[in-house]
């Protein structure tokens, strides 16, 4: 409860520390990112179900909004909520012969979903406007009020992103989340103890690629222009690597992970062309010296240094 | 109570189970013994579903069982403590004892019931209360069996599956599981138990049933199956010579 508070006060605050300009809008995708890496650690961290395509998902709730407010004129609120639906209804048809596979073929078959996704995005230039996107997506309001600054796009995702992480902190501490955990550690004594494992994975997959198509469509209403290249493989590897670096298993990692694969590009561009060699070292130090991510990294880190500030107090 | 008819598995082409079958009573304690590979382990996860069997029929309570899903047997009223344990090692004790209940939790039943039974389980195994916060994975082999057999017991079933409870554990934990097995059973537990120490499943079980490659080549009352002479030079090792050269 007391994380959460923290985490509460900062999403509120930060964006008093700048004012305006282009850490705001960095910031909004700090918070479209921390939804995808919630939703991608409940399969992978929570049910141990690897998913290497999950930028698709992102992409079909992104074009599912953009293709229906721009060319259907439909409301947008209900475009977001209809998206989600459809792709969490996708994902759990598809989920039962995929999520049959285990560990390097479950890897596989994502891998190509996701690659299928991002052709049918490329190829169906009619709707998406193929690899030079689409462009036009009105920007969400309510009423009169338009979300159009930075800092009014900042609440809404950042809104949003809190009700997931409330949301993915109960499923992790229900009795829903002790059975993720459960296939996760064994699939053969979860079964016997009576838990649907099939339906159960499935199911979380579901809810996974449902909020990563809300993700997706406050992507879309935002930045108001969509190509292909957002939402392909490059992408769902840097969910995982988030996913990754912030704790596999911890929804606080995930927004941990997030904000730093997030901002560190932003931080290393005065580092010219070195930019992703440090990136790149920077990742592996932390997965040398942090392996279960941030979310354990850090607490350990500090309790080290309140010991070694004791240890020299006593000497 | 269970009723095992010709029932066949195979493991892709391998025949592991040939036309098996067997029958267990209300109350009853009945064992299967063999050497590695006869098929013991098998006859446990085809009755419970986890690997159906191709052919044969498995009766519950007169109700036909083999075509269903571990989740629907596990309802049914079986609860399986696997073999080599498999607790939820990165879960605590007390999360591993709450997803035995899982189904109840499912079905609504009180939790008050639930919490209840995690205390007779504590009651059972006073070593879980001790390290009921731990995390199961650092416990001791015995610890984990008496936890894998506390899960299996919080479904409540009409018929528990024990899949060698004693492997692995040193010779006094183990006789700690028999203690235990043996208050069970004057609770009037159902239970079908795979062993490899064939002298105490003998010991403790009413009757038995000897299996070698997949077949069922013997079976009977527990205290006769101690006595036969084939039993007691392949599994009992009792009086080898003797036997042998006479």
């Amino acid at each position: 409860m007391a994380k959460f508070i923290c985490f509460m006060i900062i999403v509120i605050l930060a964006p008093l520390l700048f004012e305006g300009g282009y850490i705001m809008n960095v910031l909004v995708f700090a918070g479209i990112n921390t939804m995808l890496a919630i939703a991608l650690n409940l399969l992978l961290g929570y049910a141990g179900q690897i998913s290497l395509g999950h930028a698709g998902f992102f992409g079909i709730g992104a074009y599912l909004s953009g293709i229906m407010t721009t060319v259907f004129n439909l409301n947008p609120w209900f475009v977001i909520s209809a998206a989600s639906v459809a792709t969490g209804l996708f994902a759990f048809l598809l989920g039962f012969p995929v999520l049959k596979l285990k560990g390097h073929y479950l890897a596989m078959a994502t891998l190509g979903l996701g690659i299928i996704i991002y052709i049918i995005f490329n190829e169906t230039i009619d709707y998406t406007g193929g690899p030079s996107g689409l462009s036009g997506i009105p920007q969400l309001s309510v009423g009169s009020f338009v979300f159009d600054s930075d800092i009014r796009n900042y609440y809404l995702v950042w809104g949003v992103t809190v009700v997931i992480m409330l949301l993915a902190l109960n499923l992790s501490e229900s009795r829903v989340g002790r059975a993720l955990r459960a296939i996760h550690d064994s699939e053969i004594a979860a079964r016997v103890v009576g838990i649907n494992t099939r339906l159960l994975k499935v199911q979380i997959f579901a809810v996974s690629a449902m909020i990563s198509s809300v993700a997706g469509s406050l992507y879309a209403h935002s930045v108001t222009f969509i190509s292909p290249a957002s939402f392909g493989f490059n992408f769902s590897v840097e969910l995982l690597t988030m996913v990754v670096i912030g704790g596999l298993g911890s929804i606080y990692g995930s927004f941990l992970g997030a904000l730093l694969l997030t901002l560190l590009p932003e931080f290393l561009r005065g580092a010219n062309d070195y930019d992703i060699v440090i990136y790149g070292a920077l990742l592996m130090l932390m997965l040398m010296f942090m392996p279960g991510g941030l979310a354990r990294g850090i607490p350990e880190l500090l309790n080290r240094f309140k010991n070694s500030l004791k240890g020299s107090g006593n000497a | 109570m269970l009723r095992l008819r010709n029932v066949n598995t195979f493991y892709g082409k391998v025949h592991a189970l040939k036309n098996v079958s067997l029958h267990l009573q209300e109350g009853e304690i009945v064992t299967l013994i063999g050497a590695n590979g006869a098929g013991k382990t098998t006859i446990l996860n085809t009755i419970s579903g986890v690997t159906p069997p191709s052919s044969g029929d498995i009766l519950f309570r007169n109700e036909s069982v083999n075509s269903l899903f571990p989740d629907r047997i596990v309802r049914l009223g079986i609860s399986q403590a696997p073999e080599g344990r498999q607790v939820f090692k990165p879960l605590s004790v007390r999360d591993n004892l709450e997803l035995g209940a899982y189904l109840r939790y499912r079905e609504r039943e009180p939790r008050r019931e639930i919490q209840k039974d995690i205390e007779e389980i504590f009651q059972l195994f006073p070593r879980l209360k001790e390290r009921a916060k731990q995390l199961a994975g650092t416990m001791s082999g015995g610890e984990q069996q008496m936890l894998a057999i506390g899960r299996a017991l919080m479904a409540k079933p009409k018929l528990l599956l024990l899949d060698e409870p004693s492997m692995g554990l040193a010779p006094l934990v183990s006789q700690e599981i028999f203690t235990v097995l043996e208050q069970l059973r004057r609770k009037g537990t159902t239970i079908l138990l795979v062993e490899q120490n064939a002298r105490a499943a003998l010991k403790l079980a009413d009757r038995g049933y000897l299996l070698e490659t997949g077949k069922v080549i013997l079976e009977g009352q527990a205290d006769e199956l101690m006595e036969n002479a084939e039993v007691r030079r392949a599994y009992l090792g009792k009086d080898k010579k003797e036997i042998w050269e006479r």
